[in-house]
């Protein structure tokens, strides 16, 4: 578990995600990202609009969805967020952490 | 005269057929079940095949034989849909038109989603065993093997009975064992999750089982292609792993004719958006789908279509009666996780609550317990096969609770 102390301050559960993804900022995105050592680009950007855009019509998100968005493939999300893209990214993009469908 | 139409016959469109027939007049209605194989394989059977617990006949029978009453059941392949016009098309050039639709036409694998799945390896060093033929092949190269690094790959998160690739996992380490080449053979798990399951107090058990059988877990691997040259998994971050035998479970899918009908989820899988709660299409309000044809949140298993079929057969009622569709879903789900040598576990959870540990189905008593390893667990397990061929398919009323249960169960306060 980490603790993502940022100056923007926002509520986060314990594990960094926002708990209400309608307070997000840019900046607050910035500060995220630069934890995990990203320089957030325009592709990155357009990630994050998509992500947050399919969360608000209440989209369950999988890597497979953001592949198939038009906007990037599997293989660039896992270059733009390396080590858990869709975990990264979603706590980047301000929306809850992915729960996987068992 | 109207028509339910109900769009396979595997173990949801089965179970729906049969408790329907007991409310619609059959002046009123007449139901017809679509499928393209005559036969119902009992697909839980296909994990114990492999490893000479079952035998190929054990596993399936007439699918005629389960549909009671005046249900019409055709043999044919459906080829499209066509909800505008309240009609399906079959392979064989029939139209039939309904006046309420149940999509049942479940899931299956997709090996062709994972270059180089089907190359020169496949069904020679390459197996599944989702399916009858996958399983019955994968049996005939286990008694031949003498040993070597067994890797076993989910592709995909998103697949049916999604512990059955760990119980295989399981049952190879006791199947060595009992052959006595368990030191000749490497078990690794290779997994897209990062862990051995998703759920957390699951995998902390079933974490713990994997160490203690000596099975290597090799987490956050999402397979891109296999390498058949060099016999290795590629993940989509460059990430290699090689194997002499590999036991794959490929990208799951909902059928082609969900895409050729434009009805599918937007993530190419075919699964069709449904009400989590309701069970309805959320395009057509006369289209109902069950089972794992589905897009919900809840796993792809049989337990689930028999929880959801109580559920589904309720709203369906209520919508011919003009009714609201008040039956919901929680998402309940109950599997048996067999772990070798006549133990199993056994776990239980929904939409919103995690596997608890605890007794089911009644509290204390149990006899089974959940999220333990035991003898009680392993007999439900085989009990399963009995219950499902007599009790389930024919759409009789289980001792288990439609929505899940906290009665038994074991909850920390502190958390
Ligand atoms: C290895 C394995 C182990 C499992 N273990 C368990 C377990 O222990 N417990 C458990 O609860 N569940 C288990 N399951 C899952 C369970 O078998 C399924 O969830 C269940 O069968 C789903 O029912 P369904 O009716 O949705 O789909 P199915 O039973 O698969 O039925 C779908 C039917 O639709 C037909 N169909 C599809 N498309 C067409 C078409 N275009 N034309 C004509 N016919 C079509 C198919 O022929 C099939 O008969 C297991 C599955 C597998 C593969």
């Amino acid at each position: 578990m980490e603790t993502i102390v940022t100056a923007v301050e926002l509520q986060t559960n314990p594990e960094g995600y926002l708990v209400n993804y309608k307070e997000w900022t840019q900046e607050w995105a910035r500060e995220v990202a630069s934890t995990y050592q990203l320089e957030l680009t325009s592709k990155h950007w357009q990630v994050l609009e998509w992500l947050r855009a399919k969360h608000a019509e209440g989209v369950a998100l999988t890597i497979r969805k953001v592949g198939a968005s038009g906007i990037t493939d599997i293989k660039e999300f896992y270059q733009l967020f390396p080590g858990g893209p869709l975990k990264i990214s979603s706590k980047i993009a301000g929306i809850p952490k992915p729960v996987s469908c068992i | 005269m109207k028509n339910l139409l109900i769009l396979g016959g595997g173990t949801a469109g089965t179970m729906m057929a049969n408790r329907l027939q007991k409310f619609l007049k059959p002046n009123d209605w007449s139901t017809t079940v679509v499928d393209r194989d005559p036969n119902h394989y009992y697909q839980p059977g296909f994990l114990f095949v492999p490893f000479g617990i079952y035998r190929p006949e054990d596993v399936h029978k007439p699918k005629s034989d389960f549909l009671q009453g005046d249900i019409n059941f055709i043999v044919d392949g459906i080829a499209e849909i066509q909800p505008k016009d309240n009609c399906v098309l079959l392979d064989s050039g029939t139209v039939l038109g309904y006046d309420l639709l149940i999509v049942a036409t479940g899931a299956r694998i997709a090996p062709e989603e994972t270059p180089g799945l089907l190359g020169p390896l496949w069904k020679k060093d390459i197996f599944d065993f989702y399916t009858f033929e996958g399983s019955v092949a994968l049996r005939k190269k286990l008694e031949q093997w003498q040993g070597g690094k067994l890797v076993i790959n989910l592709a995909e998160t998103i697949i049916k009975c999604p512990v059955a690739p760990l119980e295989f996992a399981f049952l190879a380490d006791a199947y060595f064992r009992d052959r006595g080449i368990r030191e000749k053979v490497e078990i690794v798990y290779v997994t897209p999750l990062s862990g051995a399951f998703t759920k957390p107090k699951a995998t902390q058990l079933l974490g713990k089982l994997m160490e203690d059988k000596g099975i290597r877990v090799v987490p956050d691997f999402y397979l891109m292609e296999v390498d058949n040259e060099t016999r290795e998994l590629v993940s989509y971050d460059g990430k290699r792993e090689s194997f002499d035998l590999l036991v794959s479970i490929p990208v799951n899918k909902g059928d082609e004719v969900i895409e050729r009908s434009g009805l599918g989820d937007e993530d190419g899988l075919n699964f069709v958006p449904t009400d989590k709660r309701t069970l309805q299409s959320r395009k057509h309000s006369n289209v109902f789908v069950i089972g794992d044809a589905t897009n919900l949140p809840a796993s792809k298993a049989g337990s689930v279509a028999h929880f959801e079929s109580e559920i589904l057969t309720e709203n369906i009622l209520s919508y011919l009666a003009g009714q609201s569709l008040d039956a919901h879903f929680d998402g309940h789900s109950n599997c048996f996780i067999e772990t070798g040598h006549g133990k199993a576990a056994l776990i239980d959870f929904n939409y919103d609550t995690e596997p608890l540990p605890g007794k089911f189905p009644w509290p204390v008593i149990g006899p089974m317990g959940l999220l333990k390893v035991n003898r009680a667990n392993h007999w439900g397990k085989l009990a399963f096969r009995w219950v499902y061929w007599h009790m389930l398919l024919t759409g009789k009323h289980l001792p288990v609770s439609t929505n899940m249960s906290m009665a038994g169960k074991e909850v920390e306060v502190s958390v």
